[in-house]
């Protein structure tokens, strides 16, 4: 098997090239359906999974990790934690941490430092949370695995995939005002369904795309996971270019999907005709225009989460929240997906404008998504959230209601208290 | 484990992993039996109690759909559930599953002709599922070879330790 060759192809799909050069024994070309074991770049665990994952190392008789520097340890999920339990959990991830020296971020969500710190082109992340397919947003395999696997990854650093055949969904047209990377997310996932990508990877393509900043790129590929989807990616170009300049990184490898490669099916969406999206309760596939659900009365609004609490989200959320006020009785919780992020909305003034407005700004942590700490649901409460996830319990009581939607309209719907089209303030 | 006999719990599309264990119980504990205590509550808060060992799980679509929490099939594991049956499995869950060492079969057709209540009876070697009570049999999609191999072992960390002993 010769490295040029498969990058250059025009007969393999992203993933069948990623795949195909990352393996243990590169001896021939894998298609899709095949199984390969593959080298991993990266392996990262927070801490819903960590804890497991070391317990099973430990179980294993691992001693020493394959590589100290391709390891990643997150506590995001319940941070700071809310209870002795979970405290005692974060302490097998802090000893285990310095034992084998392997970095651990304390409060910082998992997926938000990858993109900071790690994501490059032609990289192989694994990471014990089902969003890692985030990182195809770089041009990277990024995919979730469990905690017995991340044991085995962190130990012997490899793992077996089957090669995913490809869904391409071209992103057409422009998006129009009120309509950001969330809403044509949604839209998608209401198309092809929760289980429409199932085992499959997408290649996210289109002119809409191309003009996505990394960002927007990380939504697209962040949601794909709620269709099945077991990568999602966005091929190398001058926005991820000028991305990795900025951020003083460089490509691993870069690896463009052949153009007259196999792929299963190809989808459009006219980006141009959407209006802002709503997934309602309790699915994500569950998905409506704002304008159907305009009016539903809510308890509590979520900017926040690996999918929506970047700086670009804060920045459209105060837009629409310059001057006015959250409505007297909502909540509007804002948790910032890292550190930077928090450092970079508060120099911005940022910060300033959402507080004055009314917002709760807590410290980045997954928070409020999960359902454990900084506004949980209670009975028959209902939230529209800028998340990912509309499950029942998902944010707290099981007879809570999530609704799904852009940072913007989770903004509009906080300043008027019900559900709201975030065109009206723009 | 190449036979198992059991009786049916009955669920159906898209049962997603907040449902089969919600994150609030699986950040507290890493105990599978204190998480087995309140599997699937967010479908049925009897259904930890009402759970008897060798019962078997049939689903519809994208069983385990979510997170990538492997308390899910652990706690359905716990719990003494000895098999999932369903039309399909979401991609994390059927992994997770097969890593924990809980037989977990494809079988498009079933969740349509079997109900609650009814007995099974699932060769996993042969990959065929009988509906005892009914009268029917189903092919499973085949699990390749290696999968199937780690199940035989109880999961991956005993295929694991194997490995290294034999190394």
């Amino acid at each position: 098997m010769n490295l040029k060759e498969v990058l250059d192809s025009e007969d393999l799909t992203f993933s069948e090239k990623i795949i195909s050069i990352k393996q243990e024994e590169p001896r021939s070309i894998k298609r899709a359906g095949e199984i390969a074991v593959v080298k991993v770049d990266l392996a990262a665990g927070q801490d819903g999974t960590a804890p497991l994952a070391i317990k099973i190392f430990e179980e294993i008789g691992g001693e020493r990790v394959w590589n100290p520097s391709n390891i990643l340890l997150v506590l995001d999920h319940t941070y700071p934690s809310s209870s002795a339990e979970i405290s005692n959990l974060h302490k097998i991830v802090r000893d285990f941490s310095r034992k084998h020296n392997v970095r651990l971020v304390e409060g910082s969500i998992i997926h938000q430092v990858i993109l900071e710190d790690y994501a490059v082109p032609g990289m192989l992340i694994v990471g014990a949370d089902s969003h890692t397919t985030t990182h195809g947003s770089v041009g990277a395999f990024a995919t979730g695995i469990g905690s017995t696997e991340l044991a085995a990854v962190m130990l012997g650093g490899k793992i077996w995939f089957k090669v995913p055949s490809t869904i391409r969904v071209y992103l057409d047209g422009y998006l129009p005002k009120g309509v950001y990377s969330k809403d044509v997310a949604l839209h998608f996932i209401g198309q092809i369904g929760a289980d429409g990508a199932n085992y499959k990877s997408i290649e996210w393509r289109g002119e809409v795309t191309s003009k996505l900043s990394i960002s927007s790129r990380a939504v697209l590929c962040n949601m794909s996971v709620e269709t099945g989807a077991k990568n999602a990616v966005v091929e190398y170009d001058v926005v991820t270019e000028s991305y990795l300049k900025e951020v003083g990184r460089s490509p691993m490898v870069v690896v463009k999907s052949g153009r007259k490669a196999e792929v299963e099916d190809e989808l459009h969406i006219d980006c141009s005709r959407l209006d802002p999206q709503v997934a309602v309760p309790h699915r994500v596939d569950n998905v409506k225009s704002v304008r159907e659900v305009e009016g539903t009365p809510i308890d509590q609004a979520f900017i926040g989460s690996c999918t929506n609490g970047r700086l670009e989200d804060l920045i459209e959320a105060a837009k629409v929240l310059r001057g006015r006020r959250v409505k007297d009785g909502v909540r509007l919780i804002v948790t910032p997906a890292s550190r930077r992020v928090y450092s970079e909305a508060l120099k911005l003034g940022i910060l300033e404008v959402l507080f004055e407005a009314g917002a709760i700004i807590t410290n980045p942590t997954c928070g409020a998504c999960v359902g454990t700490h900084l506004g949980v649901l209670g009975e028959g409460e209902v939230a529209i959230s800028s998340s990912n996830r509309n499950f029942v319990g998902r944010m707290g009581h099981p007879k809570s209601k999530v609704y799904l939607a852009s940072p913007a309209t989770v903004a509009a719907s906080a300043i008027e208290g019900v559900i709201t089209d975030p065109r009206k303030f723009l | 484990m190449n036979v198992i006999r059991g009786r049916v719990w009955r669920f159906g599309d898209n049962v997603d992993t907040d449902v089969i264990i919600p994150f609030k119980y699986k950040a507290r504990t890493l105990d599978p039996k204190e998480l087995a205590q309140h599997v699937m509550e967010g479908i049925d808060p009897e259904f930890p109690k009402k759970v008897k060992p060798g019962d078997i799980m049939v689903a519809g679509r994208n069983f385990g759909c979510g997170s990538s929490r492997e308390q899910a099939p652990l706690a359905i594991k716990a719990a003494g559930i000895a098999a999932v049956v369903a039309e399909s499995f979401a991609r994390i869950f059927f992994r997770n599953a097969i890593n924990i060492g809980l037989p977990v079969l494809e079988v498009k057709g079933v969740s349509e002709k079997t109900f609650e209540g009814d007995v099974l009876e699932i060769d996993l070697a042969q990959g065929v599922v009988k509906n005892l009570t009914r009268g029917l049999t189903f092919k499973a999609t085949p699990i390749p070879d290696m999968l199937m191999e780690i199940l035989r072992k109880g999961g991956l960390v005993n295929y694991l330790k194997e490995r290294r002993l034999s190394q």
